[in-house]
């Protein structure tokens, strides 16, 4: 297996509706910019990248078939090796791992991950329907079939289990929605308190709008690399020295889609956790993503992390509710199960240097989405898991304020970062983790 | 002079009545994006296959589940084959009263179901029952969501008319 390393990425600006562009268009803005972030020309891209990998969630928002393959002949790509990856919310975080594959096995020197989603051409409610469809079409669907609501029943086991608040889940919408207000790629950039989440709109009880993120249009693009990639890519560049960061662990899990199948049984356990931490757990229930640990304990083993909350930098994970953001704090072991709620509230998650305007005695411990996560750059399913990793690779490059035109994000002296993607209500999960490799 | 032939005009699909057009080509990069309506549907054929005897089930006032003969396990919602052991599952009805596992009240929804909103969905479980069923739960008023809910005591109630849908069966507080 070979070493593989990010050495570019971009992202476009996601937003509600990108009617002026065609998908293959959006993802070439993204494109175009990570080329440029390293000064390579588009026939350079055309010259040296050996094959892609294309994310994309739904054929039903598009109503196009094969839509990858016209994308990577957009990007210039034909003849070359291109396939689609598909898993519902994870389809980022899985493609994020395709690339890797392909670079780790030595079958291409470098490969092009890329990634978007365009949400607006349904309205809002059809858009639900499509996501719902990702789940049992004979015994779930019928009934009421709505993705936050799946969410909103696994929350109040949640809180029945482990009282969890509905205040410590809108502290994650106050700490996301702020943190993205520095983050020019973000959708919705707001200053919000505790009583701004819990006044709007209820949607699932008890999620409200701001628990839970929006549908969005946008495109990410990442470029792998292995150690031969790189020197080409270097070589090609008149000798510039890139700046990469190495994946240095990657992990999946999936468990039943139908949430009724979920069963009652024990801890997968992480290296610093015991059994007798969870006597009396039945695990994963629907409280718990069985995938999230799976993904995380994979992923750790691999990198060789023991100590997640001392070990980590910082972490970009999937929030597409604000209660299963609290819920994957548990998954990846920054706390253990039941403790999420007090997790956020502590200030552990928040930057260190933001006011949000709450006293926490633990602020800025383990940040987690830094960017702002779903809830406020959006979910344009397909890209969302490669514009975690952008911001990753950004994060470890100490390049966020040239990026964001803001200082404010940046994680001082980080040298390694955890992306984690998630599919419905906890079918697949990716954990990814990403070290400074310069 | 015949009249010139013309495909008759209708007002189904997608009318755009005007797009204004430059003299000079190069302008066309500042056009507006044309926005059009395509209406589609469609009528799947779907069988419910191995998962029919539920259905039937729910039309004969019947709540059916699964069990494995072979390791015992028991579950809340049908699969012919046991996700532990890959045996053949065999049929039995379940108790019409069971318990709120959890539960939301959605107060939107997926397009289809926008008009029943709010609604209540709750997870169902019963003792001696591996796993759970999902279903709607009525004559609750919605606007009284709380924790308290879980642990409820809830029956099952069926259509008259069968949709030969699974909320042919219905819960209501027992
Ligand atoms: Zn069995």
């Amino acid at each position: 297996m070979q070493d593989v390393y990010v050495v570019s990425g971009g992202v476009s600006k996601f937003a509600k509706a990108r009617p002026d562009v065609t998908f293959q268009a959006m993802v070439k803005e993204a494109y175009d910019y990570a080329l440029q972030d390293i000064g390579m020309t588009f026939k350079q891209g055309v010259e040296l990248v050996d094959g892609t990998v294309a994310s994309y969630f739904s054929d039903h928002f598009l109503r196009q078939l094969k839509a990858g393959s016209m994308v990577h002949d957009y990007l210039g790509m034909a003849p070359k090796h291109n396939k689609r990856i598909e898993g519902g919310g994870a389809t980022g975080g899985l493609c994020f791992q395709a690339a890797w594959e392909s670079v780790a096995s030595g079958r291409f020197d470098v490969c092009l991950a890329f990634g978007w989603e365009t949400m607006s051409r349904v309205n809002t409610w059809k858009g639900n329907e499509f996501i719902a469809l990702a789940s049992d079409v004979n015994f779930d669907y019928p009934v009421g079939g709505f993705y936050s609501g799946y969410y909103a029943m696994m929350v109040t086991r949640h809180m029945k289990e482990y009282g969890t608040t509905v205040d410590q889940m809108a502290l994650v919408s106050v700490k996301n929605h702020n943190n993205a207000y520095h983050n020019p790629y973000a959708q919705k950039r707001m200053k919000i308190k505790i009583e701004d989440v819990r006044n709007s709109e209820m949607v699932a009880w008890p999620l409200t709008m701001l628990d839970i993120c929006t549908m969005s249009d946008g495109a990410a693009v990442m470029l792998f690399v292995n150690e031969k990639g790189l020197n080409k890519l270097e070589k090609a560049l008149g000798g510039a020295r890139l700046k990469p960061s190495k994946v240095t662990g990657v992990g999946g899990g999936m468990d039943a889609m139908r949430m009724s199948d979920r069963p009652h049984g024990k801890v997968p356990l992480l290296s610093h956790e015991k059994a007798s931490d969870y006597k009396n757990l039945k695990y994963p229930g629907v409280h718990s993503f069985r995938s999230g640990r799976m993904a995380s304990k994979a992923a750790y083993e691999m990198a060789g992390i023991t100590d997640p909350l001392n070990q980590i930098d910082f972490i970009e994970l999937h929030d597409a509710y604000t209660s299963s953001e609290i819920q994957t704090y548990e998954d990846m072991g920054l706390c253990k199960y039941g403790e999420g709620g007090g997790f956020v509230k502590s200030g552990a998650p928040f930057m260190p240097n933001l006011d949000y305007g709450y006293k926490f005695p633990k602020q800025g411990l383990i940040p987690v989405n830094p960017s702002g996560g779903l809830i406020a750059c959006g979910h344009p399913v397909g890209a969302t898991g490669l514009m975690q990793g952008v911001f990753a690779h950004w994060q470890l490059q100490g390049t966020i304020a040239h990026h964001f035109g803001d200082p404010a994000l940046q994680i001082k002296n980080a040298k390694r970062g955890v992306i984690h993607s998630h599919a419905g209500t906890g079918t697949y999960v990716t954990v990814s983790i990403l070290e400074k490799g310069f | 002079m015949a009249d010139k032939f013309r495909l008759p005009e209708t007002d189904d699909g997608t009318i755009l009545f005007n797009v204004p057009f430059p003299k000079d080509l190069k302008e066309l990069k500042n056009m507006k994006p044309i926005i059009i309506k395509q209406p589609y549907q469609i009528d799947y054929i779907h069988s419910y296959a191995q998962d029919s005897p539920f259905f039937a089930g729910l039309a004969n006032g019947k709540l059916l589940s699964t069990k494995c003969p072979e390791c015992g396990y028991t579950y809340g919602t049908p699969r012919l084959h046991c996700m532990y052991c890959g045996s053949e599952c065999d049929w039995f009805e379940l108790p019409s009263e069971g318990f709120v596992h959890c539960f939301t009240v959605c107060h939107f929804g997926s397009e289809e179901f926008l008009p029943e909103t709010p609604f209540t969905l709750i997870l169902v479980e019963w003792p001696k029952v591996d796993t759970l069923f999902l279903a709607r739960l009525v004559n609750i008023d919605p606007a009284d969501a709380n924790l308290d809910w879980i642990g409820m005591k809830v029956k099952a109630q069926f259509k008259r008319n069968s949709k030969f849908k699974p909320t042919d069966v219905y819960f209501v507080p027992a």
